[in-house]
This record gives C-alpha cells, sequence and structure tokens, in this order.
C-alpha cells in the first residue's frame, strides 16, 4: 500500500478477484495508483478493465482481495462511510451514462444537490461554470441530453465528472464512438483537466493513441492480472509479448480473442 | 440423468430469482424510512402512475360495468332475479373487479413503463452513474415509485369502482328498462362501507406488486434493448400473475372470517 517516501497510494488494489459464474474476470489483480499519477490500464475487451473500476466504486463486490483508498481499505464499506468514500471520485463513463430525465445543468449539478446538499441555484452556476471548462457555452445547460451528439455527450460528462472537485477522476473508455478529431479534442480535455485539478485519474481503453497521450504509465491488463506496466515511454521497448501484440493490433501472438465471455 | 440435471437447474434458478427478489423487497422496505426521501420524485410517480392510468381505467371500468349489469340480467331472468342488477354491479365492482381491472390495466401501463425506464438506465449505466454520484439507486427510482403506487392506487380504485357503477347504471336504465332513481337507490342502499374498504386495502397490494416487479425486472435487466424488452414483459406478466394470486388470498382473507 506504501509508494515511494512513504506516501500511501491513492488507490490500491491487492489481489482482487472477481468471477461471474463460471467466468474469472479478475485472478489476484494488483495494481497501484500514485497520488497525482495518470495511468492508463490497456486491455482487450471482455478482459475486467470496466469490472476493475466497478469494483474499486462498490458497485461490484470482489470475492477476494482488498482495495484501498488513500491507504484506507474501502473493500467492504457500505452506508455513509462508502458515501464519503465515493465523495472523492469522479467518473466518466464509456457511454456517458447521462440522465436523459434531466436537462444538460441538472446531470451536471446532480452529485452537487444530491450529494452534497448544494442549493440548485448555486449548483447550477457551478454546473455551467464546469460546462465552460469543457468548452461548452451556457446555452447548452438547457439543452436535454438526446440534443447533444455524442462528442458532446462525452464533454458534459466530464463536467459531471468534476463538478464536485474529486480527488481521483476514472475515465472509461474516454475516446471511444468518437471520431479521431473529436476524439483528440477529449483527450486533450482529460490532460488539462488532469493536470489544472491536480487529480489522480485512472482510464482504461483499447484505444492506444489515447492510452499514450493522456497517461504517465501504462498498465497491460490479460487474463484479470496485470501482465505489464511502466511508464507511458517505454512502452515501445516493453519487451513484452502480450504489450507488442496488443499496442500493434497484430492477429498473432500469445493473446488469444475469445469469441463467447 | 440430462432431464433430472435440468430440473435441478430450474428448481436452482427458481430458488435463486425468488431469493432475489425477497431481498429486493426487503432493500427496498429498507429504503422507503431512511432519508433522505424524495417528494418531488414521489409526486411525478403518483401522476405518471395514477392521474395518466385515470383514462384506461375509467373506460375499462365503465365498459366491465356495463357488461356485468348485462350479464347478470340476463342470469338472473332465468329465476326471475332480475332486480338484483344493481346490488351484484355494485359488489362485483367494489369487491373485485374495481380493484383487479384497475390492477391489471396499470400493470400493463405502468409495470411496463417502469421496467423499461429503470432497465434503460441499467443498460446505459445512468444506475451505476448514480452510485457514483453518492445518490442510493433504491431511494432515487424505488421508494418513489413504491410509495406513488400504494398512494395512488387506492384513490384510482375508488375512481374506477364509481365509474364502473355508472357503467352498470346507464346500460341498465338505457337498455334493460331500470328505474333510474330506484337503481340507485338499491345500490346505496346494498352497498357497505367494507365493499369498499376490502377492494381499496387490495388495490393498495396490488400497486405495491406493480412498482415492486416493474423496479425489480428494471433493475435486473441485461443486455440491449432485447434485455429492456424482456425486463418489460417479464414485469407485466409476473405483477399480473402476482395480483391475481394476491387477489385470491386477500379475498380469502378480507371475506373469510
Amino acid at each position: 500500500m506504501t509508494a515511494a517516501a512513504g506516501v500511501p497510494a491513492k488507490v490500491e488494489l491487492r489481489g482482487v478477484k472477481k468471477r461471474f459464474g463460471p467466468k474469472i474476470v479478475l485472478d489476484g489483480l494488483d495494481l497501484a495508483i500514485q497520488p497525482g499519477e495518470s495511468l492508463v490500464v490497456i486491455g482487450g475487451s471482455g478482459t475486467g478493465k470496466s469490472v476493475m473500476i466497478k469494483c474499486v466504486l462498490g458497485i461490484l463486490r470482489p470475492e477476494a482481495g482488498q482495495i484501498f483508498v488513500d491507504g484506507t481499505e474501502v473493500t467492504h464499506l457500505t452506508g455513509r462511510r462508502r458515501d464519503a468514500a465515493l465523495g472523492k471520485f469522479g467518473m466518466l463513463f464509456q457511454g456517458s451514462a447521462l440522465f436523459d430525465s434531466l436537462p444538460v445543468w441538472e446531470n451536471v449539478a446532480f452529485g452537487l444537490i444530491q450529494g452534497h446538499g448544494v442549493p440548485r441555484t448555486r449548483a447550477k452556476e457551478i454546473a455551467i461554470d464546469k460546462l465552460a471548462k469543457v468548452g461548452l457555452g451556457p446555452e447548452v445547460a438547457a439543452l436535454w441530453p438526446s440534443e447533444l451528439s455524442g462528442g458532446m455527450q462525452k464533454r458534459v460528462g466530464l463536467a459531471r465528472a468534476i463538478a464536485a472537485e474529486p480527488e481521483i477522476i476514472f475515465f472509461d473508455e474516454p475516446t471511444t464512438g468518437l471520431d479521431p478529431i473529436m476524439a483528440d479534442v477529449i483527450n486533450e480535455l482529460i490532460v488539462s483537466t488532469v493536470k489544472d485539478l491536480g487529480v489522480t485519474a485512472l482510464s482504461i481503453t483499447h484505444d492506444i493513441a489515447s492510452a499514450r497521450k493522456i497517461s504517465n504509465r501504462i498498465a497491460m491488463l490479460y487474463k484479470g492480472k496485470i501482465v505489464w506496466q511502466g511508464p507511458t515511454s517505454l512502452i515501445d521497448a516493453s519487451g513484452n509479448p502480450f504489450v507488442d501484440q496488443f499496442i500493434h493490433g497484430r492477429a498473432v501472438g500469445p493473446i488469444k480473442m475469445e469469441i463467447r465471455g | 440423468m440430462n432431464i433430472l440435471a435440468a430440473i435441478g437447474r430450474a428448481v436452482l434458478a427458481f430458488f435463486a430469482q425468488t431469493g432475489r427478489l425477497a431481498l429486493f423487497t426487503f432493500s427496498a422496505l429498507a429504503a422507503c424510512v431512511r432519508p433522505p426521501i424524495y417528494w418531488y420524485l414521489i409526486g411525478q410517480q403518483m401522476l405518471r402512475i395514477g392521474y395518466f392510468s385515470l383514462p384506461v381505467v375509467g373506460l375499462t371500468a365503465f365498459f366491465t360495468g356495463g357488461a356485468l349489469a348485462l350479464q347478470i340480467y340476463v342470469g338472473g331472468n332465468r329465476f326471475g332475479a332480475e332486480a338484483v342488477v344493481p346490488n351484484i354491479v355494485v359488489l362485483g365492482i367494489t369487491r373485485e373487479l374495481g380493484p383487479v381491472i384497475a390492477g391489471l390495466m396499470v400493470a400493463g401501463r405502468a409495470a411496463a413503463a417502469i421496467a423499461a425506464e429503470i432497465g434503460t438506465m441499467r443498460v446505459t449505466e445512468q444506475i451505476d452513474a448514480l452510485t457514483t454520484l453518492s445518490t442510493n439507486p433504491m431511494r432515487y427510482l424505488v421508494v418513489p415509485r413504491l410509495v406513488a403506487a400504494v398512494v395512488t392506487m387506492p384513490l384510482l380504485v375508488l375512481v374506477a369502482d364509481a365509474i364502473g357503477v355508472f357503467g352498470g347504471y346507464v346500460i341498465a336504465t338505457s337498455s334493460l328498462g331500470f328505474n333510474g332513481a330506484i337503481y340507485i337507490k338499491n345500490t346505496m342502499d346494498f352497498m357497505t362501507a367494507d365493499d369498499v374498504r376490502s377492494g381499496v386495502i387490495k388495490v393498495a397490494v396490488f400497486g405495491f406488486i406493480i412498482a415492486l416487479m416493474g423496479c425489480y425486472n428494471g433493475f435486473h435487466s441485461k443486455g440491449g434493448a432485447q434485455g429492456v424488452g424482456a425486463a418489460t414483459t417479464n414485469a407485466v406478466v409476473t405483477s399480473s400473475i402476482l395480483i391475481l394470486a394476491a387477489n385470491y388470498f386477500l379475498t380469502s382473507i378480507l371475506f373469510t372470517r
């Protein structure tokens, strides 16, 4: 749990196991994310990247292992203690997961109003400010999520993730489904957000270009375990056959694609 | 051997499903008594479940009352008891048909809508998003629907009772030769507060079943559009069956003391 210089890791998973029926998704996963670091976990579809994040957030409960946040175990927290731990996190979901029954500003302000008891008028001001931070004007605030393009939905999702000024932000496939230019815009936003807010970031993606851009460390997940991790600058010289096959997108190699989960 | 294994799997799946439903029900009831209570959402759901179901429940109650009057008249005619039409119509509507018709119509309308809405939220990760925003999905999504259904269904059935009896009155006076004033007098003389009260109790339970099955199936939907579709179908089918089963047991309890 302890990082360099005796500072506890911001988030640490130790021996985390999770299975769905007979399928083992996380098989004793060990991973630590240091404060202020931007870590990207890469891996193919169905390798358990999203499950890993959901275990940290308490949405899924691991069968074994421990999860620490700031050195405190959160694996089995419930009720208010869990809510307090969740207050440190912001999350950008793969499909943005905006509430389609609420206008954009209420989506952004949702955590402030419901989780932190901020009055609606003040929460709306904050929401408009956060929308500006992700490059959206105040006119967007009154729109409904269904009126937005995919890229705009991602931006709103990002504004919602940073609205309550979290210490840790998770990005789940932030560029999936976007055109290359919009994907780069989102990457830039992630980099600037992480830098400006000084947060710790954990992203999961199989978009290598995105991973290179937004991370300072990359870890590769395969069959429920981290098979390689290191600085982003070293990924091309990792010497790991799994990483080499993945970043070059080769069909031939040690990674066998499973047709059925 | 394979047949035994298949039976075993089905039995295990049934008990697993029953256990999940029991845990979900317990969690939902526990969430009902813990703050925060989202009054605005309860009001919104009361409108959706109760108020917007009025036309469909009213129409079905009207035609059911009319059909009931016709059937009783024809049946009573066989042994010279046509005069009991107002008595049996009010009894049948308030005790049985009003609550059951209202329950089944709202099950078709509201349970499907609840399951589809929550199911879509599940498959698009909106429920996970609620959790990450420090909001308990049980309190935010399930409690308002449960409370709204239990509160509005009795109000809805009172309206359904009145419209159902009115349906019988219209048919009896326009087609069967009954005098309007005498029909109303017989109806009022025969009806007791217990008849209405039993229907109200029944339909409150039906409201709970409708909201619970809508929420449960929505919460446990998987996959994409197909999963949401299956959840919606299951919500309507299971709530309809449970309403009819509960109706029998409630009738046994309320009327065989």
